[in-house]
């Protein structure tokens, strides 16, 4: 199968469903002229134009309300954060008007809005560039959060996200940018992935590993360790999709191994591991032949320093040494 | 220092009042459509009426935003509205929805969190819908609404539509962040948005004054910093409120240029009714001038039977008809059910609404 980058298969995705649908927008900071800060949408201007591809001000609540209300007219804004860090200057608009107008109009009123761009810590940015709040966006009824972790996944789930009626976050990775992968040729179809759909990354017997966005690729390389270093067999579940929730696939697994660490770059308190947590406690507790743990990034804001910066965050290491004291 | 800019985008000071009845909008009105005008101040007033008599015998939660006093704002501009003209507001939203045309029964029982409510009973007062009116809401928090507003204007612009989106704010919402980013924004990308600042005077409890740092001719000045249209009137006179609102939706449908329009006017009750301190920052002779010189129904009434369009008998009519109306939306909404337990879970996700294909994977609601 062909190979792109995670960049590269994304802007295929954006592509592909702006030539589907013209209600498709894209706008944000950067993305048009400049050709995207991380360049996700390079090229996407000049292909085209000022009409479908819109460079907004740095002004993050005024662009994401008006990306909120051009969509209760028919548009389907994609709308890019620079970084989902900013999250917090929009934040009433993220999480009021797009979240709730829905309920609020007693379903008078739907939002397709897509808000994306990367999520992530280990760049050297400090804590207001480090943010991974899927966790807390998630926490939202009326709001649906996704986080892929490969090239394929990126590009199937942004079309998705784009098809779907409802506000989808989704969270990205600038680590994660670069990596290549196979991803489906479009000759051979649409490639499209259902959100709330996780997928096996490496099929394992003994522990089971659950990971979303760059967190898989700390936990498989975690697997790979263990399997050659300790003789333990660990199953690798990449959620790929925060909620909708794919529930079964995290407790089949559990079933089989009867072990689970979630690894998780969210904080420890209230985020997406800890949700994961109670519902594996809650209904496969008879499965379980030791407690739920689980690796977060260590509880502080975003250390700076290139130096130690690496291990605050979840890695090999630290989810191998956690394995091991319950395997 | 610098050289202080002269020319102003618009000077609004009108030293004669102006004869806004010639105005050409107003001109074009029949004798039938100025008395349905005076029907639509009466029925907002009667609702509201009602609503806080329900209100202080315990029959609704929350909070209950009054519009009273402030009538004219919103059943003039209102008034103007095409097909492609759409309206969005913040939570003092019963006036503008009437004015729409929203039904008294849907708007009481929605108060009273009936399921036969406008929102089944799951907004609230300030929270109302209609989207098949060209009306969309009711938003809670100051400000928010108005990158909204922008929003349907980018709507209206993309789809080549020749409309506008009247946005309503409070004077109380000029000095939120999302109100500065979304007048640069309506101004870089020409949108076609009337920004209304509803000037009652106080921001909550604090007046202008103690609030907001502007040009001495109004809050609507500010617009010169967006390089944009700006205007100022009275809101007592529909004829007054028509003529302004219409020039700048002309602005809107035929250069596709937005307007900051600040219309004055004035609540003769509290911020919301729970607002208990509503005479102690004004003074009562305050209320009772505005109440008697300044009323848009009593002005109302006395242009149409100086026209000889409307007798003090035919408003009196008018004025019972509404009280009824307000009396049986009341009826209606004690005798509607509330939501069902299983209600609280739905219009919450579009797609599962919709029991779609993309419902179906995962868990989206949890125990």
């Amino acid at each position: 199968m062909r190979e792109l980058s995670y960049r590269h298969a994304l802007r295929e995705g954006l592509d592909e469903e702006l030539t589907r649908d013209e209600n498709v927008v894209i706008m944000g900071e950067e993305v048009a002229q400049y050709n995207g800060a991380y360049k996700v949408t390079e090229g996407l201007w000049e292909k085209w134009g000022c009409k479908r591809i819109v460079d907004t001000p740095i002004s993050e609540a005024g662009f994401m309300g008006m990306g909120i209300g051009a969509s209760m007219l028919g548009i389907r804004p994609v709308m890019e954060l620079m970084f989902w860090s900013f999250h917090s200057v929009a934040f009433d608009q993220l999480v009021n008007n797009a979240a709730n107008v829905r309920y609020m109009s007693g379903g008078l009123i739907n939002c397709p809005i897509v808000v994306r761009g990367p999520a992530n810590g280990g760049t050297g940015v400090g804590a207001t560039h480090s943010h991974t709040p899927e966790g807390l966006f998630a926490a939202f009824p009326g709001l649906k959060v996704c986080s892929p972790a490969t090239p394929a996944d990126a590009k199937g789930l942004i079309k998705s996200a784009i098809r779907d009626n409802d506000p989808v976050y989704f969270m990205e990775s600038t680590l994660l940018y670069g990596n290549v992968g196979p991803v489906p040729d479009p000759e051979d179809g649409d490639f499209v992935i259902p959100l709330g759909l996780a997928d096996c990354k490496r099929e394992g017997s003994d522990i089971t590993l659950v990971a979303h966005g760059a967190s898989v690729l700390q936990a498989l390389e975690a697997a790979e360790k263990l399997a050659e270093e300790h003789n333990i067999s660990a199953e690798v579940i990449d959620l790929r999709s925060i909620r909708p929730l794919d529930e079964e696939a995290i407790l089949n697994s559990v079933r089989k191994t009867h072990r689970i660490v979630v690894v998780d770059e969210s904080k420890p308190f209230c985020g997406v591991s800890a949700m994961i947590t109670a519902i594996v406690q809650e209904k496969a507790f008879d499965d379980l032949d030791a407690p739920v743990l689980r690796v977060n990034t260590i509880d502080a804001p975003a250390i700076y320093s290139p130096g130690i910066e690496k291990e605050q965050l979840p890695n090999a290491r630290r989810i191998v040494e956690k394995v091991l004291t319950i395997a | 220092m610098a050289a202080k800019k002269t020319t102003k985008k618009k000077s609004t000071k009108s030293t004669a009042t102006k004869d806004y009845a010639s105005a050409e909008v107003n001109k074009q009105l029949s004798a039938e459509d100025k008395v349905e005008l005076y029907r639509k101040l009466v029925r907002i007033r009667r609702f509201e009426q009602f609503s806080l008599k329900e209100y202080n015998g315990g029959k609704m939660g929350g909070f209950l935003h009054l519009y009273i006093g402030q009538e004219a704002v919103a059943v003039g501009a209102v008034s103007l509205m095409g097909d492609n003209d759409h309206v969005i507001t913040a939570y003092r939203d019963h006036g503008h929805a009437l004015a729409v045309g929203m039904g008294m029964n849907e708007c009481m029982a929605e108060l009273y969190g009936k399921i036969t409510g406008c929102s089944k009973g799951k907004g609230g007062s300030m929270h109302y819908f209609a989207p098949d009116k060209n009306y969309w809401g009711g938003h809670g928090i100051v400000g928010g609404q108005t990158p909204l507003g922008t929003g349907l204007a980018y709507g209206l612009k993309y789809k080549g539509l020749k409309g506008c989106a009247l946005t309503f704010l409070g004077d109380g919402a000029v000095n939120q962040g999302a109100f500065h980013e979304s007048l640069n924004i309506a101004a870089l990308f020409e949108l076609p948005v009337v920004f209304i600042i509803e000037n009652n005077g106080y921001s909550m409890g604090t007046s202008q004054v103690r609030s907001s740092a502007h040009p001495e001719e109004g809050l609507a000045a500010r617009a010169e910093a967006y390089d944009m249209d700006w205007d100022v009137c009275m809101g007592e006179n529909l004829y007054e409120v028509r003529a302004h609102v219409w020039e700048a939706m002309k602005r809107a449908h035929e250069k596709s240029k937005p307007t900051i329009l600040e219309i004055k006017t004035y609540r003769y009750y509290g911020h919301s009714v729970a607002d208990a301190n509503a005479k102690k920052y004004r003074t009562k002779e305050e209320i009772e001038k505005y109440q008697r010189d300044h009323d848009p129904l009593k002005v109302w009434q006395a242009v149409l039977e100086g026209e000889g369009v409307l007798t003090s008998e035919q408003a009196a009519e008018i004025d019972s008809a509404a009280k009824e109306e307000a009396k049986a939306a009341v009826e209606f909404a004690e005798e509607s059910p509330y939501p069902e337990i299983s209600d609280i879970s739905t219009d919450i996700y579009w797609e599962l609404d919709n029991d779609t294909e993309a419902s179906k994977q995962g868990t989206i609601l949890f125990d």
